[in-house]
């Protein structure tokens, strides 16, 4: 009979399964490379993305007639390269989405063990916190407290963060659950350990791995209610550019201007895409359920 | 079941006095709404006036009370900009929104469906790949970019569907294709990942053994068992569409409670904020409610053990 396997195991296995596993290799080929955008903008921009020139205003990319090669995405209303904005843009948006994730899975896995491990009333309170917070529909919850917190890089990354703490929250939950009563949670507490440390050492490490593939799949999920809310006005300050604001300004010029909507929107959308088949994969391969 | 409909009910009621106190403390959170919703050039005298006759100064619970009691009456003051009863102006614009929301949600059913059962059905080749590719793209895509990129093609370069405003069938297409694709591709994804399942069973293997033609073995058995999750994915869609509904209708000018909302919010008319978001939350605990009743009508395991 074979030892059973270890954490280092999964991890190990995962690896190579990515390696046979082609769409999760296109995911996070997608994913360096809009990392590697983020951190090498000043290098890799042709021209700063807030230098305006309004002689220059609505050029069409480089390869169509009227542009010019020097803009090869074209220019928006203020005469700004899209290119650049567009790398510049990754930054905002990683940002965002990596610190937002880093707060709500803090906050979910947090609540989650304590809300799996002690049970009861507390228990009870935080899931019902939770139902309240999933009535609202997320984007109307998020407007309505910047509406009142006023808008900013700094608020839409608080409450993104804040807000987004649910998912991990229940599935966490739900796992300590069923860790609560393995034998080796029982072993530990024989030993005389304190429940801070049962929850730190043994059922920490086991629910990471759910963990961490929640919040894979959440950093799209930010970056598109980022955007979104940048788009509605209530976002990012339209000094810095975002590729949500962006496709805001483009909306105003569909008719004739497709070039100023169109490509910050694809980068929205292939970042979402490399994210979602990341997690896709990460599910796939950490899930001991699957095997 | 006996006991599965009240506590279900009463934890949908409790869930919907939170979201009252929490819409009623949205606007306690800038610590004087007086100073909020006055413009801003109001004299520190109007604003105290204002704060006294609306009742501010009162201790907390003394006005959560009062909200509450107002709620209970389907009073949630008038709207600052329009001078209209708040909650007429949300039941007003509600069935727009619900037109959208129903044809959107048929939409993504109507499609999910049969390409999840065809991917599952024929996994490894082409038709799985192609499907699984369109699943993947449509949950990647941003909601307001598909719904630009449908206004630039359709509207602006073919010139054959209006770009806005709410009218006939040729108005709703856009919007609802825009709205529904998010949820089609999830509602798709997950079919075709419960039917892997449940085709990897015995009952199926047996039903194969016994002779029961392909059909059969696919829709009486297969998508039976596997659409009993699915179904409550659909229905917490619909409160996932309300959300996306705030984008939809503000690109296609959509004459809706989303759209209602981003003008209140903008106008920072506190009444009519508070009001859509009630509504809508209520809308989605109700539905909420709904699918998890369902959900425990048809799940043999609930139904006869509860």
């Amino acid at each position: 009979m074979e030892p059973a396997p270890t954490r280092k195991t999964a991890w190990r296995k995962g690896l190579r399964n990515l390696g046979r596993h082609r769409t999760a290799l296109v995911g996070v080929g997608i994913l360096m490379a809009v990392i590697l955008m983020a951190l090498a903008a000043p290098w890799l921009a042709p021209h700063d993305p807030r230098q305006q020139d309004l002689s220059l205003r609505l050029h069409p990319p480089g390869w169509a007639e009227g542009g010019d090669p020097s803009y090869p995405l074209g220019t928006d209303q203020m005469g700004r390269d899209i290119l650049s904005r567009i790398i510049y843009g990754a930054r905002v948006s990683l940002a965002v989405g990596f610190i937002a994730v880093a707060i709500s899975g803090t906050l979910g896995v947090s609540l989650g063990l304590l809300s799996g491990y002690f049970g009861g009333r507390l228990d009870d309170i935080i899931m019902r916190v939770a139902d309240i917070q999933l009535a609202f529909p997320f984007i109307l919850l998020a407007l309505a407290v910047m509406t009142v917190l006023g808008s900013g890089l700094r608020n839409i990354i608080i409450v993104l963060g804040i807000t987004g703490w649910v998912q991990y929250g229940r599935i966490i939950r739900s796992e300590v659950l069923r860790l609560r009563s393995t034998e080796f949670i029982e072993a530990a507490h024989s030993i005389g350990n304190s429940d801070l440390a049962v929850i730190w050492r043994h059922l920490l490490p086991n629910v990471i791995s759910s963990a961490i593939v929640i919040a894979s799949l959440q950093v799209a999920r930010v970056v598109v209610s980022e955007s979104a809310l940048t788009f509605l006005g209530l976002g990012i300050e339209p000094t810095i550019p975002s590729w949500g604001g962006m496709l805001s300004d483009g909306r105003d010029y569909i008719n004739t201007q497709w070039w100023v909507s169109t490509f910050p929107g694809l980068a929205l959308m292939l970042t979402v895409l490399g994210w979602n088949l990341v997690g896709d994969w990460l599910r796939d391969s950490l899930d001991p359920r699957a095997r | 079941m006996s006991t599965y409909i009240p506590r279900r009910a009463w934890q949908a009621l409790l869930v919907i006095i939170g979201v009252s106190a929490v819409s009623f403390f949205l606007i306690q959170m800038t610590g004087d709404p007086a100073a909020l919703m006055l413009p801003m050039d109001a004299s520190a005298a109007d604003v105290a006036q204002f704060r006294e006759s609306m009742g501010f100064n009162d201790p907390l619970y003394i006005q959560y009370g009062r909200f509450l009691g107002q709620v209970l009456q389907g009073n949630f003051g008038d709207s600052i900009r329009h001078n209209q009863p708040a909650l007429e102006m949300v039941f007003e614009r509600l069935p727009a929104t619900a037109e959208l929301t129903a044809v959107a949600l048929l939409l993504s059913v109507l499609v999910a469906v049969p390409l999840g059962v065809i991917t599952a059905t024929r996994q490894h080749t082409l038709a799985d790949g192609l499907g699984s590719v369109a699943g993947l793209l449509g949950q990647s895509m941003p909601t307001f970019w598909l719904g630009i990129m449908l206004i630039m093609v359709f509207s602006v370069q073919l010139e054959a569907l209006p770009p806005s405003g709410r009218g006939g069938l040729e108005h709703l297409l856009l919007p609802a294709i825009t709205l529904g694709t998010y949820s089609m591709a999830t509602t798709m994804r997950l079919l075709r990942s419960k039917m892997l399942e449940v085709l990897g069973q015995d009952y199926i293997r047996t039903a194969q053994a016994k002779g029961l033609p392909e059909r059969v073995v696919i829709y009486r058995h297969a998508l039976r068992n596997a659409m009993l999750p699915v179904i409550t994915v659909i229905g917490l869609q619909v409160g996932a569409m309300l959300g996306g509904a705030v984008v939809t209708e503000t690109i296609f000018a959509w004459p809706g409670i989303g759209r209602l909302a981003i003008q209140a919010i903008n106008n920072r008319d506190i009444p009519l904020v508070q009001a859509v978001v009630f509504v809508a939350a209520a809308t989605i605990v109700t539905v909420n409610l709904a699918t998890d009743l369902l959900y425990g009508y048809y799940d043999p395991q609930i139904r006869f053990t509860e």
